[in-house]
């Protein structure tokens, strides 16, 4: 048992047999054209046309309060899939989610608008994620400052698709960062741009999460989960394969992988 | 599976989710509730509709002069193949008829592009839906409100296309603003219903350009519809339907307060009436329909 027994655990996740179904228009197999697709919808069929992928089957667990959680497996098991059910973001085929507040996901990718300058995609950043615009007014030069992006000149009034790949991803971060959660539930690959933001990102994330209730970090990299997480959630093909202390979980997916 | 023994031990999911006050995630809040969520975004809601705006025609040299100018070649090609060609100016004077068509271009030209955009608000915006909590409603009230603020654009045009004509500012010109505020209510209810459709059945965004060009060409765009009629054998009914069909009737307030000469005597009955019905039908049973399938919207 890796946590510290401090009295009554008070939990903040709980997921009870969790399913999650993607249903992806376009991709049946067999015949794709015209006809199959029109014989298909006259046979009038449960779901026509449309395949199922399940990519979480069955997931429980609780979460606890103070707890960093890592959320590990191959590509594809479902890791990303489960961080959006739990923020309630993929409506669950069947089981529940419950928690306290409102878990989010951290990341602002998709309200970002390349068309439009650095700066009104800060403002359009922040209010898709809830902040109010002094709230945004207040931590604007923070944002910017900490993206870097104007070291080299006044980028922040350009156009984001002018950006390099590396200095869009440190805005979007930057964004993304600036607001405070209970539930905080991070996305591998963050910490993307040179070095230097590297360590910067890091350091920023270390200190949401400690403002932050609960942890949620998916990540392929060992060294990373080992760093900052105490508990470990080991996906493969949708179903929870262990839970556990770091340690014990890492050592196990380590043997598995090694093979 | 490794929790230690505590007084929590045997609890199912649901009551220990009780004894703690934890709600479940992504369930759908009370209308009343969401009403002021909504509210709570509509800085969101307003920003996004304008940088959408905007990154319209961010790429193009001429660049937010576009706002303006598609709205006029739009009617400038109407009323030479309208105008011009087919002579369906039967019933209405030279000197309305240009008037008349542009303002029923541009008016038509802001419903049909809401229910447009609504199809693809939700389909199109699935990254957005599942990376962001925001009551869903945001997207579809937002494309309808960029819209909104693209016919003010166009509403220079047509202030230039009626003082060209003889029709100058006077008070019956206030009348546009209730006018415009309830077809404004009338698209984003249509853009909510078609919001939830459209995520659904993204093969609606394929189908819907047909339905409205036959919406337009039988509302009256570039035509009298009474003028039309005159003459043919049709039942009355008939006529009622073309006559107090929603886009008739906005296109019909809009025209009767910028055009003099086009007097009461063009209007159907009651047509402040129907304005206003209309707006709240689709209003009321838009928002209600939208926000029926809230929790859902992140599937696809």
């Amino acid at each position: 048992m890796a946590e510290q027994q401090q009295g009554a655990r008070v939990p903040t996740v709980i997921a009870e047999d969790l399913h999650i179904v993607y249903r992806v228009n376009g991709a049946k197999s067999g015949k794709g054209s015209a006809t199959a697709a029109l014989s298909r919808i006259l046979k009038r069929g449960e779901e026509r046309g449309v395949r199922k992928v399940h990519a979480v089957r069955g997931v429980s667990f609780v979460a606890y309060r103070g707890e960093a959680i890592g959320l590990i497996g191959s590509n594809g098991s479902g890791k990303s899939t489960l961080l959006r059910a739990i923020a309630g973001l993929l409506p669950a085929e069947r089981g529940k989610v419950y928690t306290d507040g409102q878990p989010s996901l951290l990341g602002v990718n998709a309200a970002l608008m390349n068309d439009l300058t650095g700066e009104r995609n800060v403002i359009l950043g922040g209010l898709a994620m809830g902040m109010s615009r002094e709230e945004i007014k207040a931590r604007y030069q923070e944002i910017v400052d900490f993206s870097g992006i104007n070291e080299k000149g006044d980028f922040i009034t350009l156009p984001m698709r002018t950006y390099s790949s590396g200095m869009a991803a440190r805005l979007r971060f930057s964004i993304a960062a600036a607001k405070d959660h209970d539930v905080l539930m991070i996305d591998e690959a963050l910490a993307t741009g040179d070095r230097k933001f590297q360590k910067r990102s890091e350091d920023r994330i270390r200190e949401l999460r400690k403002e932050a209730g609960t942890v949620f970090l998916v990540s392929h990299n060992n060294k990373s989960i080992r760093d900052t997480c105490n508990r470990v959630l080991w996906l493969e093909r949708g179903e929870l394969r262990m839970d556990g202390p770091t340690d014990e979980v890492l050592k196990e997916y380590e043997k598995f992988t090694g093979k | 599976m490794t929790t230690p023994p505590s007084p929590d031990e045997g609890l199912t999911a649901a009551q220990l989710a009780a004894k703690y006050g934890l709600s479940v995630s992504g369930a759908r809040p009370g209308l009343a509730e969401y009403v002021r969520q909504l509210w709570g975004r509509r800085h969101f809601i307003l920003a996004f509709s304008q940088a959408k705006l905007t990154a319209q025609y961010s790429q193009a040299k001429l660049g937010q002069l576009w706002q303006v100018a598609t709205p006029l070649l739009n009617a400038a090609v109407y009323f030479f193949i309208f105008g011009l060609l087919l002579g369906a100016r039967r019933g209405i004077p030279h000197h309305i008829y240009v008037p008349f068509l542009v303002t029923g271009v541009f008016v038509f030209t802001f419903t049909q592009s809401s229910v447009l955009a609504g199809v693809r608000a939700i389909s199109g915006n699935l990254g957005l839906v599942r990376a962001l909590h925001f009551p869903r409603a945001s997207l579809p009230i937002s494309f309808a409100l960029q819209q909104l603020q693209q016919l003010l654009f166009s509403m220079i045009v047509l202030v230039l296309v009626m003082i060209g004509f003889g029709s100058y500012p006077g008070l019956s010109w206030l009348l546009v603003l209730p006018a415009l505020a309830l077809q404004f209510v009338f698209n984003t209810g249509l853009a909510l219903i078609f919001a939830r459709m459209g995520s659904k059945t993204p093969d609606l965004a394929q189908l819907m350009p047909f339905v409205m060009r036959t919406w337009m060409y039988a509302s009256g765009v570039m035509f009298s519809i009474p003028a039309m009629l005159a003459g043919k054998d049709m039942p009355g009914w008939f006529s009622d339907v073309l006559q107090w069909n929603p886009a008739a009737i906005y296109m019909d307030l809009v025209r009767f307060a910028l055009i003099d000469d086009y007097g009461s005597s063009y209007l159907p009955p009651h047509v402040w009436a129907f304005a206003l019905g209309w707006a709240l039908l689709a209003g009321v049973v838009g928002f209600v329909y939208f926000w029926k399938a809230e929790e859902r919207y992140g599937r696809g």
